[in-house]
């Protein structure tokens, strides 16, 4: 059994050491909201954080995590820049399918929280790893831009 | 769009039903005929309907068509919610049931959602229906209090009797309402009573997308279900021939099962990543059959060749032959890829089958078909058949398509208890059904700096035989999409001929690609006109406006564009600006891409306006929304987009080499959205077909070379050529 940390509950699963905690969040706990889109690192759906840091969880291995502390999108709201990444969604309305979006705003709160005011540089540093086949660029420029003005100065 | 004139098409029957529910209140399901002239008859009860008032007041549109991002249920909604005066804050939205009867999409006549018409397409139904049920509530109150209807008014889910300050709430009235006759004509609301359309309303689907709480079809989750994944034959049509490495399979922890079928291999496990290690262990040798060799300049070689003769006509002004054969003849010939569709959810479908049913659930754009297909499969009669929507993660046409829907019903009959199968991306992008490869042939001659002579031949597959066989039978063999926005291209030319040479390419399945037929065409005629404008000695967007006459609101609209852009001011070197003019999806739009070009070709896209006349605009930012993500997606395909074959296999694998454009290479899109009181018009793939030839005149503005292939080919716009 591997012990894990999601969302600040303590979970136990029975998974392979070398499984990607991608599979072991929506096909062993049922937690959907963390995206497949590509199983190469390529698209930034699946991302989470891992003591706050945006991995892609299609490569990690869930027998590599150990203590450390997993957030995913449905924890995602109780922190600080998650909650105001959200907020800045829906004022701007940046979705459209929204199958990415668990991964956008999983990447762009990371962000907001190591940096209170990205300009369009850190921004394109930040989300480049996100894919968006809709297009939402443009929007998703705009509320994390809106999102840092409404966090700390 | 030519296809509302097929009289040869099935159209489900008229039909206005009426019923108090099970749980009472009121139940109107709206007519759905494509045709003015049916006779209207009775129909039986029906449990569905399109609005559904319960007597606790609750509200409920049942949506026809699917949400895809492209922010319909919003949209419908509104249009509901508008004439039925309902609360918008408590309406509820739900997918409707697989029924070609009640929901058919009235301009495809089957129930599927596509070709930006959703809005076009139920902007008059879902009007009278909400107006019809609006009447019935003022009818029920009035009889109530005793007074003339026409003394009442609705409001905020309530019936106002204002001279008495009397108020009853839709819920109090359901039950009465239902007895009530539907009103035949009901009147409809001038757009100065409008009190939600035009507004830009937040979506409905948003909340539950940003909170991880959305269900898409690969979200769903059915007691006891297992998980499976699949190879089928990299070769199209092929077989499995030998399956090795079972036992290997079989001992990866979670694996279940391996089911062999005549054309796939599936490994099932307690979850996909046990799924997937199991496929990957299994070595699988296949029988390639009769595609084995086909290549992309096989197929290539093919059109270009089947394309030198003349094609069906259709359509024809003037005499083509007699204006192409005086003057300067000017040529140039077009060619579009194979496109895959790879929406961000990979396809999937969850099935449960047992010897008397079989339930699925998935997000598709073709609801009633995938019912059909399961029973096709099962043998089960369609109403054992039972199809759960979700939300599509991406649609973009890939599915419009049933084939992953049988595939996975196949796989399940072999499977105990319900099986989630998931394609891998590399399967989603290898067993696509794909955008054709399309070979346009133009011809056209001057006269005083207007085209004089104009012969537009298209080459490609007919998607429309295969997809809607009587639409393509019925109009004299021509695919009405194959030649959408050439027959209706917007400029005056007194000689024109529009010709369609349909071509498929063998051992490649076609489909609908967001933007279908139009991409090719817009891309064609927009590339031509500035290199006619360059021939003539003149400005593009001039050469434009003076055979936009006839054309006033795209003439509008480019005069728009043209403004905002700074069309016409100084640039540095090697930038240039590209404009595109299309009349597509009943849309009027004009679009103007600055790009730089720099030295060893690479493009970079600095700045995109587009101007939209779309009629009335339900929802004005969902509008602006779909332009700047349809361009983005028509870009992404202009910039990078190609599927090629070899050894009868797709060769592309996954976003490293069939390649997204990313936020970096994203400058700000202004949309201009144009006030118009017409009807409204289709917008989710206008933004798609604008990109790529806009982007492609830009290139020709800042290079002078005019690229007549997509994807653009770096080495050809290089000024330092690699060794």
């Amino acid at each position: 059994m591997i012990e894990l940390q999601i969302n600040g509950e303590a979970h136990s699963v029975d998974a392979p050491e070398d499984m990607p905690l991608l599979w072991v969040l929506r096909d062993l706990l049922g937690m959907t909201g963390t995206k497949f889109g590509c199983g190469i690192a390529q698209c930034g759906a699946c991302t989470v954080h891992v003591d706050g840091k945006p991995l892609r969880s299609c490569l990690l291995p869930v027998g590599t995590i150990g203590k450390r502390a997993i957030t995913t999108i449905e924890g995602i709201g109780a922190t600080p820049a998650g909650q105001r990444a959200q907020k800045a969604w829906l004022d701007v309305e940046v979705v459209q399918c929204g199958y990415c979006q668990s991964g956008q705003i999983m990447s762009a709160a990371a962000l907001l929280a190591s940096n209170p005011n990205p300009d369009d540089a850190d921004i394109d540093a930040a989300m480049a790893g996100n894919i968006c086949r809709c297009g939402t660029y443009v929007r998703i420029r705009e509320a994390i831009k809106r999102a840092a003005k409404a966090g700390p100065a | 769009m030519v296809f509302d004139n097929i009289d040869t098409v099935s159209v489900p029957s008229r039909r206005t039903v009426l019923k108090a529910g099970a749980a009472g209140g009121l139940l109107l399901v709206v007519p759905m005929s494509l045709s003015r002239g049916l006779a209207q008859t009775s129909a039986a009860f029906s449990p569905d309907a399109f609005i559904r008032i319960d007597t606790a007041g609750k509200t409920t549109i049942i949506m026809p068509q699917v949400e895809m991002g492209q922010g319909v249920y919003t949209a419908h909604a509104m249009v509901v919610a508008e004439e039925l005066d309902a609360d918008w804050q408590s309406v509820s939205v739900e997918a409707a049931p697989p029924d070609t009867k009640l929901y058919a999409n009235p301009l495809l006549t089957v129930q599927a959602t596509g070709n930006s018409n959703s809005v076009r397409a139920f902007w008059k139904p879902l009007r009278q229906t909400a107006a019809a049920a609006r009447m019935m509530l003022i009818a029920a109150a009035a009889k109530q209090w005793k007074v003339d209807p026409a003394s009442c008014t609705a409001d905020n889910d309530q019936v106002i009797h204002s001279a008495s300050g009397r108020k009853l709430s839709y819920g109090a009235l359901a039950n009465a309402a239902a007895k009530e006759q539907r009103p035949a004509d009901p009147a409809l609301k001038t757009p100065d009573q409008f009190k939600l359309i035009g507004k830009p309303l937040k979506r409905l689907d948003t909340p539950e997308k940003v909170n991880g709480s959305a269900k898409f079809g690969i979200d769903i989750m059915p007691e006891g279900v297992k998980f499976a994944t699949l190879a089928s034959c990299p070769v199209f049509g092929g077989k499995v021939g030998n399956v090795a490495g079972q036992d290997a399979a079989m001992a990866v922890p979670g694996v279940k099962q391996i089911v062999v079928l005549d054309d796939l291999v599936a490994v099932v496990g307690d979850h996909y990543w046990a799924a997937k290690r199991g496929l990957d262990s299994l070595d699988i040798t296949w029988n390639d059959g009769a595609n084995a060799r086909v290549t992309t300049a096989l197929v290539w070689d093919d059109l270009r060749k089947a394309a030198e003769k003349p094609g069906l006509v259709a359509k024809k002004v003037g005499d083509a032959d007699k204006a192409l054969a005086r003057g300067d003849k000017h040529e140039a010939k077009y060619e579009l890829p194979f496109l895959a569709h790879a929406p961000m959810e990979p396809m999937n479908c969850t099935v449960h089958v047992t010897p008397d049913s079989c339930e699925i659930w998935l997000g598709t754009q073709v609801c009633a078909r995938t019912q059909e297909a399961g029973a096709k499969v099962t043998g089960l009669p369609l109403e054992k058949v039972i199809v759960h929507n979700q939300l599509l993660g991406g649609g973009f046409g890939r599915r419009l398509e049933t084939d992953a829907t049988e595939k996975a019903v196949r796989i399940a009959q072999k499977v105990d208890g319900p099986v989630k199968v998931i394609y891998s991306r590399e399967e989603d992008i290898q067993h696509d059904v794909y955008r054709p490869a399309y070979y346009t042939q133009m011809w056209a001659t001057l006269k005083d700096g207007k085209i004089d002579g104009w012969l537009h031949r298209v080459a490609g597959s007919a998607i429309v035989a295969r997809w809607l066989t009587p639409a393509f039978t019925g109009n004299h063999n021509i695919d009405f999409d194959e030649v959408d926005s050439a027959i209706d291209e917007p400029y005056a030319i007194p000689n024109m001929r529009v010709e369609v040479v349909r071509r498929e390419p063998p051992g490649v399945p076609t489909g609908f690609w967001r933007g279908v037929g139009p991409n090719n065409n817009v891309f064609a005629v927009e590339s031509f006109m500035d290199e006619l404008a360059h021939a003539a000695g003149k400005d593009p967007v001039d050469f434009r406006r003076s055979m936009l006459g006839k054309n006033p609101r795209l003439l509008n609209a480019l005069n728009v564009v043209a403004q905002k852009s700074g069309w016409g001011s100084a640039l540095p070197k090697r930038v240039g600006r590209g404009v595109c003019c299309q009349p597509s999806f009943a849309s009027f739009i004009a679009t103007v891409v600055e790009a730089e070009v720099d030295e060893n070709g690479e493009v970079y896209l600095r700045r995109i306006n587009t101007a939209v006349d779309t009629g009335i605009a339900v929802n004005p930012d969902t509008i602006k929304a779909q332009l700047q993500g349809g361009i983005v997606f028509g870009l992404t395909a202009a910039l990078y987009g190609e599927v090629t074959l070899d050894n009868g296999r797709v060769q592309q694998n996954n976003f490293n080499d069939y390649r997204m454009l990313r936020i970096n290479q994203v400058p700000n899109i202004e949309v201009h959205l144009i006030k118009s009181a017409e009807p409204p018009g289709g917008i989710g793939e206008t933004g798609t077909t604008a990109g790529p030839p806009a982007l492609r005149n830009a290139i020709y503005a800042a290079t002078g070379i005019a690229l007549r292939r997509l994807p653009i080919d770096r080495e050809v716009l290089a000024v330092r050529k690699k060794a």
